[in-house]
């Protein structure tokens, strides 16, 4: 019973993290209908500012993420309008190569100038060995708590943008329909570089939740955002709600099934890298079985 | 009458989708508080002498909105200047429920409490969208659609509504129902109005006056009832 409830804790700390990033892959996806492989490295970039501001600097870590968060918006801002307005929306193929691209360049660049050893993250949390509340034997880390709640305010915040003010409005417009959205007036292009002002604030939410306890080095949310890939796959990739489902739902998987499986004879090779295999798997099977995910809109033509 | 500036000049227009032109030097004119029907066959070229108002189309010569030169313009642009278009297939957000739908019609204009005043208005013109005020548009009949796409259109207070075969794919009552609700928006409201359509009986019933557009060119105008009585017209779209 112990060693479930912490699996089970273990989940949600895992849970928050994925949703975070999985929801600005949401964002990036219901504005262009497109994947944007070079989130983690964004938030990757992201994570880095802060840890420059507050180990460097000096800041106090909350301060420091909010100002890498404004920060790396407006970079995905200026992203938007240099390397993905030009191209032709339709044409999906040129943009996705392109977030590619980002993301070497973004690795590349935070390798050579911060160096590609681990890095020790200043906490957003109390993380002391003895910061935890025990429940049933097991310890729920008050770095969980603090990530459920950051995750929580993060995704109200979203939901009031995107339902409660008029560039929400517009954003939820251009992302059903582009051609009526500019016959009543919206400008698309500035819309959208909203949505990646948006994603690339979150995403580095996301990587400086996370970043204490993975430490910090240039590939260390491109190996999380697969997980985050997963969760929005299995939400389903227009669903803010649904990503938030999936990223616990994958996270609960990797941690049940990862933790147990080692303890099952014949299966104790399961180390928990192989948490990774997990996440293709469940993209995978959703996308064979469910295309449109848990949540998602399946397209319907009305004619 | 003739000394004022129309509400919309268009005149000489080609337009060419690449190798093809479908608009051959095309001119027209709406006044104001009219009703103008451009009637035409499938392929004629009305969808797009409405796309090459709103710039949705790259064309040469010359459209003016209330006298100023709107030509090469973003579609944003002209659609501040108090151009409402209603595409085909009525161009509602289907993932959107009825009442954004509303409020996104109104995305041009600032003055809250007007917004919310139309909305209610629309509501109580339109009983079937208020029934389904949080549905998404996705989930109306065609005809709720056509009507949700018109009530949108209208909450940016248009000065020209311009209308693209708002007719089609509908039963006849719907049809029905819905050009006589566009004679009472123009008559109540004044909106300027251009209209193009297959279906030219019930067109011409609430236009001023008419265009016929015929691969590309317009081959004549008149009056609603010099159209109607027009041996050529009668026997091309009114089926006499």
């Amino acid at each position: 019973m112990q060693l479930f409830l912490q699996r089970i804790f273990d989940g949600l700390n895992n849970g928050a993290v994925y949703a975070v990033v999985a929801i600005a892959l949401v964002l990036i996806f219901k504005a262009t209908t497109l994947v944007n492989f070079a989130q983690a490295d964004m938030a990757m970039f992201g994570a880095y500012l802060t840890w420059m501001f507050a180990t460097q600097q000096g800041w106090p870590v909350w301060p420091s993420i909010l100002v890498a968060m404004i920060l790396t918006g407006i970079g995905g801002a200026v992203i938007e309008r240099v390397l993905i307005r030009p191209f032709d929306p339709s044409d999906h193929l040129p943009i996705v190569l392109i977030t590619f691209g980002l993301a070497a360049i973004l690795q590349a660049i935070a390798g050579w100038k911060w160096g590609l050893e681990f890095h020790k993250f200043p906490s957003p949390f109390p993380a002391k060995p003895t910061d935890y509340v025990g429940i049933g034997g097991a310890r729920l880390r008050y770095e969980t708590i603090g990530t459920l709640i950051a995750m929580v305010l993060m995704v109200l915040a979203v939901f009031l943008i995107l339902n409660k003010t008029k560039i929400g409005l517009a954003f939820r417009a251009v992302s059903s329909t582009i051609e009526s959205s500019r016959l009543v007036g919206i400008k698309v292009g500035q819309t959208l570089q909203f949505g990646w002002f948006l994603a690339a604030a979150l995403g580095t939410l996301g990587g400086a939740l996370v970043a204490r306890q993975t430490n910090l080095e240039p590939a260390f949310m491109a190996k999380l955002v697969i997980f985050s890939f997963a969760a929005a796959t299995l939400g389903g990739l227009d669903s803010i709600g649904g990503a938030v489902i999936g990223a616990f739902l994958v996270a609960m998987i990797q941690s049940i099934l990862v933790g147990y499986a080692q303890q099952i004879p014949g299966l104790h090779w399961m180390k928990s890298n192989y948490a990774l295999v997990i996440a293709f798997v469940v993209i995978l099977v959703v996308l064979l079985f469910k295309p449109e995910g848990l949540y998602g809109t399946r397209r319907i033509e009305r004619v | 009458m003739n000394m004022v500036t129309p509400k919309l000049k268009v005149t000489n227009v080609d337009a060419r989708y690449g190798q093809v032109q479908v608009l051959r030097g095309i001119s027209f004119e709406v006044k104001e508080g009219e009703v103008v029907v451009v009637l035409g066959a499938n392929g004629a070229g009305k969808t797009t002498s409405l796309r090459a108002i709103c710039g949705m189309v790259s064309t040469t010569g010359s459209v003016q909105i209330e006298g100023q030169e709107v030509r090469g313009r973003d579609t944003a642009d002209i659609v501040r200047r108090g151009v409402a278009h209603v595409p085909q297939g009525r161009g509602t957000f289907p993932e959107l429920s009825v009442l954004d739908n509303l409020h996104v019609g109104a995305y041009v204009r600032k003055d809250r409490k007007g917004i919310e005043e139309d909305v209610d208005r629309w509501l109580e013109v339109f009983p079937r969208l208020s029934e389904r005020r949080s549905q998404s548009a996705g989930s109306l009949s065609g005809g709720e659609q056509q009507m949700l796409a018109v009530a949108r259109a209208m909450m940016s207070r248009p000065k020209l509504l311009l209308l693209d075969e708002p007719s089609l794919g509908l039963a006849p009552l719907i049809i029905e129902d819905l050009f006589r609700r566009f004679g009472e928006i123009n008559k109540e409201t004044g909106t300027t109005m251009l209209i193009v359509e297959q279906n030219a009986n019930l067109a011409l019933d609430i236009a001023d006056r008419g265009y016929v557009l015929e691969s590309g060119s317009m081959v004549l105008s008149g009056t609603a009832d010099e159209l109607r009585t027009n041996e050529a017209v009668r026997e091309a779209y009114l089926g006499a």
